[in-house]
């Protein structure tokens, strides 16, 4: 297949041996499960079980809420110990609603809805339905709710179904293993979602360093016309959607668009095993292959994780993570650091990593030397070091106008640093910065018309009551003229 | 020589005249600083900078002879935004930023006695006579009038809890103000 | 473990840092000083030492004054760099003062007056090498023929001394100049480039070093091995030199084809004065050049033409230095106007347009 070269990237190092032959494994049932009601972008599931319940695996926990949102399943069987607060899987360390599921080792499951039986011949939306159903979101790590992104066929004309088993993140192989032990459930998964969006081709990316995976998802294909597999060359950041879409059809995606828009739409390999279990055997989306990573992790894994393990569990089946200096969910590059060992596995971990000192080479920032690296390597065409020095002083406007928004925190810029100046750090602080000023604005400016809405109001009563006062007066001397000329 | 100092002083003098003509005839009659500080500001007249309302906190803003902080409402987003109009540097460092806030009704205190509500620069808070009030948070901007008025001390000014959506990094190398 | 979330993504780093890249310039330059410093024997070394020790004291110094970690600036290696570019500047027999003043005009006012690293507007090396240039002309253009170390003709330990630490030393016996400075004199005597360039040495002496002139604008192939070991292990790019040699060698040509008698050759102009040195040395320097690509071209090429007019026109024989300053000035413009473009967006930033949009 021709492809089509992508700008700028860099090739970290992977260190994806430490767990790549490593089949995956299913973790023995932990005797609690924290199930947040939020474990993908939009509103939160709203909770339809409560306190003391008893639930069956497979069953509805929390519904999803509004037009993009996602609901939460019962990982197992067990009781409802409570919906409380509890830390989130996020930097911030904010708490979020989370039901607290004890199991009972049972694993019984619930009713499961009847298998869509020819998905090929079922409508889009049917397919959807499940989907949406099943709390599938995209488990590349961005969790967006993958029936909504199935919807997109409605609005444009697709030609591609791109299913991205880039997996560009160094260490993590859980989408690698995926590939290698289910590629007939990917392939099939892949087939149903391209049926839903209308989309008349399927290509499968994969990074050309998992040959083993190339190889299997190749055979699994063999038998389809419209599938085929695309060995993509191994450079960070390949597995962006925007840059795998560019790579494969040369189609760069405007500002502010999406790739649908180019008519392409990418899903990541995951998902369409989770697409595949919801619409063949009626199961949602209960677990995730997580990939356990990392120098300061004694023994690495893959492994088949219930949603809502605590992390703490994951690490201590590996052998814990002695001398760990940073706790990472997802991968080193766009992974985000963990506030806590107890917060749970959600649908968007793909890895959870243990890095030592040595493996992150952090080190105090220098002066920038202004060597134009992060320019050359960043592939978005952004100017990091300018960016970086506008933010530094404050001045978000000008970042913004030369394209902080249009950056995708990839990290390339930060990790080539020969100073090793957070770039994205700066970054990211300036997207959040701006969002919220933004929001700030719209409140002034919703503020400032209430305010002028219940002023014009005020005048209208008063102005009201002026000509009221004056008809009355009037015909107050109206009365009183009548009165005189009577008498 | 006497050529070289007459010319000079003959263009001095030209424009010179030309300048003091041109300031005249192109001043601008009122202060348009003042309208545009008073857009900035989010006009709801709640008084908690000491100042009547809005607009003779703006004037006195582009008199300059005032701090840029003191709009509680406004929060540091008003305050940047003072700041960057007025060329000065927002100094929010000193400011004592209390966190976004929202009016709360203590539904055991609440009398319904109207007054919040006929406080309220932004109708957001609702209620009948005798009834229950109740603050419609998305409308509240915390200016904090009906608090100072309710007879019962039945509405508090609750902070704003932050969320995971709204919560962003902070500037490398800065603390934490979540 | 404990957890501290204090920092974003991401958590792992290249192995490159501020030092390597530093020491790696200084492996480039190595083997083209060792050999200049053989070259032109003890007087070399000295000055060599006293320019390098010069600079690093004011580092320190300045450094120390602004209240920073001294020992830290200096490890990171770029005062070495500025250093060791200074010397090979100069003229290996002058005095040692002329390498202090420069010194103290590199560090001190060029770098530290700027704000330190990274912070300088023009290179402090040639900062340091235009200051003296045109304070001292003479010392600064008294250039001597090669005497290799422990040759008969180089001067002895104790006579390099005095050459580099007497007190005004004539050098009137053995001065020579540059060949650069030589057609230029020629030139205005009414000699044609085309004659007096038949006096110079051959071409291959002129490669290879075996001419009077600074330290580095002797060496050729060694400075451009040095040159293509950066470009080798990715600390510059190709754009900067290439540019700047590829305009030098286009203007040299196509003026020397019209007018032979007036203008010297590309070929000339390429292995002659520091064009090597400057291109692939002293242009590239990561602070004062532009850091997108396409600004680095018409840096580079902005500085051919300098160079080329400096050379041609101008008073002075040799124009790098001020060619390079002058580009300098322009980097903080060009940067604003070079920028890669950004993705999904055209180069006037606005969204790129869908198919069948107008």
């Amino acid at each position: 297949m021709k492809l089509f070269p992508i700008m700028g990237g860099i090739h970290p190092d992977y260190r994806k041996e430490m767990t790549s032959e490593k089949p995956v494994v299913a973790l023995p049932l932990p005797a609690a499960l924290y199930l947040p009601l939020q474990q993908h972008m939009g509103a939160p599931a709203s909770a339809t079980v409560a306190a003391g319940d008893r639930v069956r695996k497979g069953q509805l926990l929390g519904r999803g809420a509004g037009a993009v949102s996602a609901p939460v399943h019962a990982p197992t069987s067990g009781t409802i110990k409570a919906i409380t607060e509890m830390t989130a899987p996020h930097p911030s360390g904010l708490p979020t609603m989370t039901i607290i599921l004890e199991t009972d080792g049972k694993d019984e499951w619930a009713d499961l809805p009847a298998p869509i039986d020819d998905p090929f011949a079922a409508p889009s939306q049917a397919i959807r339905e499940r989907v949406a159903a099943s709390g599938i979101v995209g488990m590349g790590g961005a969790t967006f709710p993958s029936a909504v992104k199935l919807g997109l066929g409605t609005q444009h004309k697709l030609e591609i179904l791109l299913l991205n088993g880039a997996e560009c993140e160094p260490y993590l192989t859980c989408d690698d293993r995926i590939m290698r032990e289910h590629a007939d459930a990917v392939v099939d998964g892949a087939r149903i979602m391209a049926h839903a969006l209308g989309a008349p081709r399927v290509i499968i990316a994969i990074e050309t360093n998992k040959p083993q995976a190339i190889e299997a998802i190749t055979k699994a294909a063999q038998p389809f016309a419209n599938v085929s597999v695309a060995g993509v060359p191994v450079q960070y950041p390949m597995g962006a959607e925007r840059h795998l879409t560019q790579a494969i059809t040369g189609r760069e995606t405007p500002a502010r668009k999406l790739t649908a828009d180019v008519g392409v739409v990418v899903h990541n390999v995951a998902t369409a095993r989770a697409v595949h279990e919801a619409v063949r055997f009626g199961r949602p989306l209960l677990s995730r292959v997580v990939t356990v990573s990392g120098g300061a992790v004694v023994e690495p894994k893959n492994i088949e994780v219930p949603l809502g393990t605590p992390v703490a569990e994951l690490l201590a089946f590996c052998g814990g993570a002695p001398g760990a200096k940073r706790l990472v969910s997802g991968g080193p590059m766009m992974g985000q650091p963990l506030p806590s060992l107890q917060v749970p596995v959600v649908k968007g971990t793909s890895g959870i990593l243990g890095l030592t000192l040595a493996e992150t080479r952090e080190s105090e920032p220098q002066p920038c030397i202004r060597c134009g690296s992060c320019v050359t390597y960043c592939p978005c065409g952004l100017v990091p070091v300018e960016m970086a020095s506008f933010i530094r002083h404050e001045k978000l406007e000008e970042a913004a106008k030369i394209g902080v928004q249009d950056c995708v925190s990839c990290g390339s810029c930060s990790y080539i640093c020969p100073s090793h100046i957070p770039l994205v750090h700066f970054f990211n602080y300036a997207k959040g910065r701006i969002a919220a000023l933004d929001r700030d604005r719209r409140k002034l400016e919703q503020t400032k018309a209430l305010v002028e809405a219940h002023n014009a109001r005020l005048e209208r009563l008063a102005q009201a009551k002026r000509e009221a006062a004056a008809r009355a007066k009037a015909a107050q001397s109206e009365n009183t003229d009548a009165g005189r000329a009577n008498a | 020589m006497l050529i070289d100092v007459g010319s000079l002083a003959v263009m001095g003098v030209t424009l010179g005249a030309v300048l003091g003509t041109a300031a005249k005839l192109l001043a601008v009659p009122t202060n348009p600083l003042e309208d545009e500080l008073q857009a900035l500001l989010p006009g709801s007249q709640c008084g908690q900078c000491g100042f009547v309302g809005c607009s003779q906190y703006a004037a006195a803003l582009a008199k300059g002879n005032t701090p840029i902080t003191l709009c509680a409402p406004g929060g540091k987003g008003t305050i940047e935004a003072l700041a960057k109009k007025l060329g000065v540097h927002a100094d929010t460092d000193g400011h004592e930023d209390k966190g976004p806030e929202v009016a709360f009704v203590n539904e055991e205190l609440c009398i319904g006695c109207l007054r919040c509500i006929g406080e309220c620069g932004a109708d957001a808070i609702v209620g009948a006579p005798k009834q229950l009030h109740t603050v419609i948070a998305d409308a509240c901007h915390a200016c904090g009038k009906c608090f100072k008025i309710c007879p019962t001390e039945a509405i508090e000014m609750r902070p704003i809890r932050p969320t995971i959506a709204a919560w962003h990094w902070n500037k490398p190398g800065e603390r934490a103000t979540h | 473990m404990s957890i501290v979330v204090d920092k974003s993504g991401p958590f792992t780093h290249g192995s490159n840092n501020v030092q390597r890249t530093m020491y790696t310039v200084l492996a480039a330059l190595a083997p083209a000083t060792l050999f200049n410093l053989y070259l032109f024997g003890w007087p070399a070394i000295f000055l060599f030492l006293v320019t390098m020790g010069a600079c690093v004291a004011c580092e320190a110094v300045c450094v120390r004054i602004g209240g920073g970690d001294s020992d830290r600036a200096l490890s990171d290696g770029s005062v070495v760099i500025t250093g060791w570019l200074l010397a090979l500047s100069l003229p290996p027999w002058a005095p040692w003062w002329v390498a202090v003043v420069a010194s103290v005009f590199a560090v001190c006012l060029a770098k530290h007056a700027f704000g330190g690293l990274g912070q300088n507007v023009f290179n402090p090396a040639m900062v340091g090498r235009v200051v003296v240039l045109v304070s001292f002309p003479v010392q600064m253009t008294a250039f001597v023929p090669t005497k290799p170390l422990f040759s008969a003709a180089a001067p002895g330990f104790a006579e390099s001394l005095h050459i580099t630490f007497g007190r005004a030393v004539s050098l009137d016996g053995i001065s020579a100049a540059s060949q650069l400075g030589f057609i230029k004199t020629e030139l205005a005597r009414g000699i044609p480039v085309s004659q007096s360039m038949g006096q110079l040495p051959g071409l291959s002496d002129l490669m290879l070093g075996f001419h009077p002139g600074s330290m580095g604008e002797t060496a050729l192939p060694l400075i451009l091995l040095g040159g293509l070991f950066l470009m080798w292990r990715k600390i510059i790019s190709w754009h900067i030199p290439v540019a700047m040699l590829a305009t030098l060698f286009l203007l040299g040509t196509v003026f020397n084809a019209v007018d032979p008698g007036r203008y010297a050759g590309g070929a000339f102009h390429l292995i002659s004065g520091a064009s090597i040195l400057g291109a692939f040395f002293i242009a590239t320097d990561y602070v004062t050049s532009p850091v997108s690509k396409s600004g680095q071209v018409a840096f580079g090429a902005g500085i051919g033409l300098l160079t080329w007019i400096i050379r041609t026109y101008a008073g002075y024989p040799e124009g790098v230095a001020f060619a390079v300053l002058l580009m300098n000035a322009l980097t903080p413009i060009l940067d604003q106007h070079f920028r890669p473009r950004v993705f999904g967006r055209t180069r006037k930033g606005e969204p790129l347009p869908l198919k069948g949009d107008k």
